[in-house]
């Protein structure tokens, strides 16, 4: 790929406006540039304590030491850090008043999603009704999780609020200096989202940035930092299906969960970044570290739908730290036209009687790269440690690859470690099956793909597996060849 | 009485390779076609080309469905309008359960045809309904498509979908092939139930026993890319007795 910053900023201008996105000039931005004054600003302009901005500052020196990683099975230009803008106030989305003056391609493809006229709205920032407005319906969740002691806000909030439980928990499973984007983080990060989950606490409902988003404003550099309690329960969705533009190329997210005894985190992801034209130009970079610590029979589930971003380097981890710690990763990743993803996890055996599953479903189309890349790490003190891997890569044409890079360390000897991989293409046979029986091609293709991938849709939360399935149809559109 | 299909003079293409070569085919309401002829002598061939797999290149002559040329359509709208393929080698969908293939099926068909969407419950009482009609398994309704099926149970649940599709033309591709003869039973008795006086039905086979069961109207020999022999069902018992062989002998007279 060979598209410099300046064009992919022309174009993202272009599609900007086009969004109805404000790129609001003056208001409340840092200039351009990355240096240890821009950090300060970031931190005063929050009004953060000093051990935060301390925080940071160490985390830049420690990114100015390293230099960006290599190893994944990705080509991109490097992004100019010293020409993006690292602070702005929440953007504000231009209002429009109905959806006609959305861009239709983008609505029909809301459309297709199954998304209400009314989330329609709210996406594309179009006035709503007040009447079932999306802000009260989250006010009123908020009283009901309040209620509960569930702690659920933006992560500037938290900093605020709650500051005793950002400082013992942030950080401490991805430190500043695991690497090059965690450090970048570190050192920038704008918002993101915060969950404390009480100790014994049942979460009643799937927890979801969806509703927090909007009023906060994600950035490009996030932040998330969930803590389920001990014996705690939580399922927390992230992203959405909708078509997700962003004038921002680099996105470079830290997520740590922590699961304390005998706590369970599901954690379930829909990434849908912008992927670039089909020619391959323009897309959402999306660098992201996210890892999750177990305690003593805690158990952390990490479930994702990846379809979007021009590139994705992204692999969701588990330390099992406790003895009979569970870690569980489930992963479609589909990438088509010019996408790369090099995606997996790793799970880390610490702990005696540690478990770990890892489904990974790769859908590979058009002449993308879909690159699995997973480690099992069983430590010296992970007495009959359990992993099973399942790596499978479904490919939609000729042009376009699957790779599979499964590591495996195993320093105890009781420890089993089961992989399978197979790799199969789409075939003219099932296609023609299907259309024998009045499936048209478009539709047959996606059963098919969904057939694949049921075991990981499975996993989603039901109204999330719905779309999720429709997102795949829509993302292999035109895809066989 | 009006003709479902007629096939005149059709030269197929697979591949670069002739294989048929010249075939003259009419079919009426009602009636049932055997075509019997030895392997590799172009009976799955015909089947393909007359569902519309792609890559099967008609060469010269006609397809006409209903007196329409189907030769441009699609599978799926040749499908819509009423023709089905039991296949060969019915092939496995894995994740995709036996009963939401065949509901996305009817319900593209009526998206296809302006009717409205099958309800949930119309859709269950026609599973039960036409799932006896081939002692089909209760479990092998929700398993994935074909995957992990038994020879026979694969064959049994092409003419389950055949039943809930209900077809003007159904094309059974060696269907008896690597069946018992209580699956064979059960499967003709399957197929003569939904025979009617509106559709018809082409037998392709191997063996004449499966014609015991189903017994044809026509029995038609497949050569070598055309059709060399036609006659009524002893024509079968003919060919059972004194095999294939004897075609080659005359061809090369
Ligand atoms: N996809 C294909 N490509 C090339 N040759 C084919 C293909 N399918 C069938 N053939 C050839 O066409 C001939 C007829 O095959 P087929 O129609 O399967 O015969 P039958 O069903 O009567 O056994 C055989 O010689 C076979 O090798
Ligand atoms: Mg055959």
């Amino acid at each position: 790929m060979s598209y410099t910053e300046k064009e992919l900023k022309k174009e993202l201008e272009g599609k900007s406006y086009e969004f109805g996105f404000v790129t609001d000039i003056e208001a409340e931005k840092a200039p351009v540039g990355l240096n240890e004054e821009i950090i300060r600003l970031i931190s005063s302009k929050k009004n953060e304590p000093d051990w935060l901005l301390e925080y940071r500052l160490n985390a830049f020196r420690i990114w100015n030491e390293m230099s960006s990683p290599d190893w994944a099975h990705v080509k991109y230009q490097e992004p100019d850090f010293q020409n993006i803008c690292y602070y702005s106030a929440p953007k504000q989305k231009k209002q429009l008043e109905s959806l006609d003056q959305v861009d239709p391609e983008l609505l029909r493809t809301m459309e297709k999603l199954g998304i209400s006229m009314e989330e329609q709205k709210r996406l594309t920032g179009v006035a709503v009704d007040f009447v079932m407005d999306s802000v009260s319906v989250a006010t009123s969740f908020k009283d009901k999780l309040a209620d509960l002691g569930i702690i659920f806000c933006s992560f500037s909030e938290a900093v605020q609020n709650h500051p005793e439980l950002v400082k013992k928990y942030m950080g401490s499973v991805i430190p500043a200096s695991d690497n090059y984007y965690a450090a970048l983080n570190s050192a920038v990060f704008t918002d993101g989202s915060f969950c404390y989950i009480p100790k014994g606490v049942r979460c009643p409902m799937e927890l979801s940035t969806y509703f927090r988003i909007n009023e906060a404003g994600t950035g490009q550099f996030e932040r998330t930092l969930v803590i389920a309690d001990e014996s705690s329960y939580v399922s927390y969705l992230e992203g959405c299906t909708a078509p997700q533009r962003d004038e921002n190329q680099l996105h470079a997210a830290v997520v740590e969960l922590i699961a304390l005894d005998q706590a369970e985190i599901k954690y379930s992801t829909v990434q849908n970044w912008y992927p670039g034209d089909e020619n391959g130009k323009g897309g959402v970079f999306n660098f992201v570290t996210k890892r999750g610590l177990c305690g003593y029979r805690s158990k952390i589930s990490w479930t994702q739908v990846e379809t979007g971003s021009a590139v994705t380097w992204k692999y969701p981890s588990c330390i099992l730290k406790g003895d009979y710690a569970v870690g569980e990763f489930y992963s479609v990743a589909l990438t088509n036209n010019y996408q790369q993803a090099d995606t997996g996890t790793k799970m880390i055996h610490v702990g005696r009687n540690t478990k770990s599953t890892i489904i990974s479903k790769g859908i590979s189309a058009g002449f993308s790269q879909n690159s699995y890349r997973g480690l099992v790490k069983i430590g010296k003190g992970a007495k009959n440690a359990r992993n099973f891997s399942q790596c499978d890569s479904l490919l939609m044409t000729d042009r376009c690859g699957a790779h599979t890079f499964p590591y495996i360390e195993c320093e105890n000897p009781s420890a089993m470690v089961e992989h399978e991989a197979t790799t199969s293409k789409i075939g003219e046979d099932q296609l023609f099956y299907c259309m024998q029986r009045g499936i048209p091609e478009e539709k047959a293709i996606s059963l098919i793909v969904n057939g694949y991938a049921k075991e990981v849709l499975n996993k989603l939360p039901m109204e999330f597996a719905v779309e999720a399935q429709k997102l795949l149809e829509i993302s292999l559109e035109g895809s066989v060849g | 009485m009006d003709t479902v299909l007629k096939i005149e003079n059709l030269h197929c293409q697979v591949q670069g390779q002739q294989i048929l070569k010249g075939l003259n085919l009419e079919i009426k309401r009602g009636e049932v076609h055997a075509i019997m002829g030895p392997n590799g002598s172009g009976k799955s061939t015909l089947s393909s080309v007359l569902a519309g797999k792609e890559d099967y290149e008609i060469t010269a002559g006609q397809i006409l469905y209903q007196n329409e040329d189907i030769g441009e359509l699609s599978p799926e709208e040749r499908s819509w309008k009423g023709m089905f393929l039991a296949f060969q080698y019915p092939v496995e969908i894995p994740g995709v359960s036996n009963i939401n293939f065949l509901r996305t099926a009817l319900n593209e068909r009526n998206k296809a045809l302006g009717r409205d969407q099958i309800s949930a419950k119309d859709f269950l009482r026609l599973v039960s309904e036409k799932s006896s009609l081939v002692g089909l398994d209760n479990k092998l309704k929700n398993r994935s498509v074909n995957e992990g099926f038994s020879g026979g149970e694969k064959k049994r649940n092409e003419i389950f979908q055949m039943a809930m599709l209900e077809p003007t033309l159904s094309i059974l591709d060696e269907t008896d092939s690597g069946l018992d003869i209580d699956a064979l039973k059960i499967v003709s008795n399957g197929v003569n139930t939904l025979k009617s006086e509106d559709n018809a039905t082409i037998v392709i086979t191997h063996y004449q026993r499966l014609l015991d069961y189903i017994v044809p109207d026509f029995v038609h020999v497949l050569y070598d890319g055309k059709i060399v022999k036609s006659g009524d069902k002893s024509l079968a018992l003919d060919l059972e007795e004194r095999g294939y062989d004897w075609l080659k002998l005359e061809k090369a007279l």
